[in-house]
């Protein structure tokens, strides 16, 4: 017999279940609406010119709705982001995690943490007045804002990202790994590099996806610094102009439920299938190759 | 033997490094090689100082951005810059209804986001058991952090502005703000559930409590100050944010400070980049742009540090 507490209990926790579907119906909508505004854009042009069109001009007359330059733009400008951002990040995950003293962990952690706070709008705007002449001075270029500005400033975004879920991972190897390699005779570098990484890879490959998520998508940096020129670069100093850069400055102009409206909203389709498979296989990764215990190594 | 003993309870100080302090490491560093393979010790300490210059690169960063605007703007700092609204076609005068927004903005997000992340996490933490379901709403919460800003951005003027009528607004602006620290809420909230022993649990079940009456009389008290840490962090990530805002809420200049949720208002990150790039005179208010990132950055850091300080007196007090 279920007593009306029991009743009343179950409720509650239906309630909370039905909450908890929130993230999900958001992240639902989301595809249905970007779906639903980007696909007239179909209508006009094949997806074969759309993706692979080399010129994006939406507002002359007839428009050109190629977006590969911007797709370009935006592979360039994370590839070179995470030259600089997988190295450092990684390496001072390691060793704040491994070798670090505690004195400079707790002065250190914070101020990655901080850094991961510091608004992007803040960050482009340090690299377009302060890091966008200094460059243009010292390789003597046409213009600061470029592919490797826009990278160096994306890479030190993505590295509290890369550098904290690495540190959690590396962190969580189990003792008795090291003390065994110790124990063997092996060096401190040794074992970090012998046992400790092995170890956490999946957890150090997780958070390399991340970082590069958050670099692909990340809009108002790219959006001040990368100079905005839709054109495939030929050089790291020239301006490219991502699909985030695109889809903000943009879409305040475009005529609303237009074609170059609807050509916004299926650039920000590309953008999402971008990020979201970064975030599957980064999931994907994390849950396969975990180490459990010491036997799978 | 001795000497391998030696490195392995050496290793275990190393463990404990809270009771290591500074030149004493450095001298067990030293220890750990074994003193006859002089070739491995100084590569050992040539990489470690590598990895070490990676660190204080990191953090020199951070030193360097927040340096070159405090040293650029601080000038523009008065009392009356923070207390007027724009003059002369936003060339000069104060940036009084930037602050308000970006206030109004975060705030309302925090105010829908909350409710809703702490009872996901509450979900996923206490009645949720492991299997499919659970699985996929993890994916969906993974997936929807991972959302670049700008798609949020996208998605507020598809649904809230457009389909929702609710106009350029504020409410439209919190919505859309709310979906995006959803997720930071949620893993805060849960970490803070987490922390929480198993035996208070337990305890109250034992006396005959229900699961409810556990988690609210319980498990909640004890999580409340990790939950509100958390949410406090989200609410400095909502500050910060532009692309969100830009076609949802913000707009270029308006003379008015916000009556009521469907105001469309100012706010302080797209001030700056609106001065940045499309000002009347980009020159000329250079000062207004490094003071409006200076309010910023403190705004940000302000709640970031004081959610910092806050956790780490808290683990301070539990262990």
């Amino acid at each position: 017999m279920k007593t009306r507490s029991q009743k009343k209990e179950n409720t509650i926790r239906f309630i909370f279940f039905v909450i908890a579907l929130t993230s999900i119906l958001i992240l639902l909508m989301i595809s249905l609406f970007l779906f639903m505004e980007g696909f007239p854009i179909l209508n006009h042009i094949s997806i074969k010119d759309f993706l692979l069109g080399e010129y994006w001009y939406p507002t002359s007359e007839p428009p050109d709705f190629g977006i590969y330059p911007l797709i370009i733009g935006s592979i360039t400008t994370t590839f070179v982001s995470a030259m600089i951002s997988i190295p450092l990040g990684v390496m001072t995950a390691i060793y704040l995690a491994e070798i670090a003293s505690a004195r400079f962990r707790e002065i250190v952690k914070p101020i990655v943490e901080l850094l991961a706070s510091l608004p992007s709008v803040v960050i482009g705007f340090f690299g377009m007045v302060i890091l966008a002449p200094i460059l243009q001075n010292t390789f003597d270029l046409t213009t600061g804002l470029n592919l490797f500005n826009a990278s160096l400033m994306l890479g030190f975004m993505s590295i509290p990202t890369i550098c904290s879920i690495s540190e959690d991972a590396i962190y969580s190897v189990p003792a008795n790994l090291k003390e065994a390699s110790l124990a063997l005779g092996a060096t401190h570098l040794e074992t970090i590099i012998r046992v400790i990484l092995p170890a956490s890879i999946s957890g150090i490959s997780t958070a390399v996806i991340l970082g590069m998520s958050r670099a692909i998508g990340e809009t108002m940096v790219v959006l001040m610094v990368a100079g905005g020129a839709a054109m495939i670069p030929e050089s790291i100093f020239d301006p490219v102009r991502p699909l985030p850069a695109s889809i903000a400055a943009e879409m305040a102009e475009a005529p609303f439920r237009g074609e170059h409206y609807s050509a916004l909203f299926a650039t920000g389709v590309v953008l999402f299938i971008f990020t979201f498979s970064f975030n599957i296989i980064a999931d994907y990764i994390s849950n396969k190759y975990r180490q459990v215990g010491d036997s799978t190594l | 033997m001795n000497t391998l003993l030696a490195t392995n309870s050496e290793w275990i100080n190393l463990k404990s490094k809270e009771q290591n302090k500074g030149k004493k490491e450095e001298l067990k560093m030293d220890k750990l090689n074994f003193p006859n393979n002089q070739f491995k010790k100084i590569v050992n300490i040539i990489v470690f100082n590598i990895f070490r210059s990676a660190a204080i690169i990191n953090a020199l960063a951070l030193f360097i951005v927040v340096y070159f605007i405090l040293s650029n703007g601080l000038s523009a700092i008065t009392w009356s810059f923070l207390t007027q609204p724009p003059t002369d076609s936003m060339t000069k005068g104060g940036i009084l209804p930037c602050i308000i927004g970006t206030l109004c903005l975060s705030l309302g997000a925090i105010a829908i986001a909350f409710p809703v992340g702490v009872a996901s996490a509450i979900y996923l933490s206490e009645y949720a058991k492991p299997g499919k379901i659970l699985r996929i709403i993890r994916l969906g919460i993974n997936n929807l952090a991972g959302v670049p800003s700008v798609v949020f951005g996208l998605f507020g003027l598809a649904f809230f502005v457009v389909w929702l009528k609710l106009g350029v607004s504020i409410l439209a602006g919190s919505l859309t703000l709310a979906a995006m620290s959803l997720p930071v809420i949620i893993g805060s909230t849960e970490e803070a559930l987490r922390a929480v022993p198993e035996t208070y649990r337990e305890a109250s079940l034992g006396l005959g409590a229900t699961k409810w009456q556990t988690i609210y009389k319980v498990v909640l008290p004890s999580a409340l100050p990790g939950i509100l840490t958390g949410s406090i962090l989200g609410i400095s990530r909502a500050a910060g944010e532009t692309a969100p805002i830009m076609f949802t809420a913000a707009v270029f200049y308006t003379p008015y400070l916000p009556t009521s949720p469907f105001d469309e208002i100012m706010a302080l990150p797209y001030h700056i980049y609106v001065l940045a790039t499309a000002g009347t005179d980009i020159e000329a208010t250079r000062h207004l742009q490094y003071g409006t990132a200076i309010v910023l950055i403190v705004l940000v850091f302000g709640i970031n540090l004081a959610a910092i300080i806050y956790r780490s007196k808290l683990r301070k007090k539990m262990t």
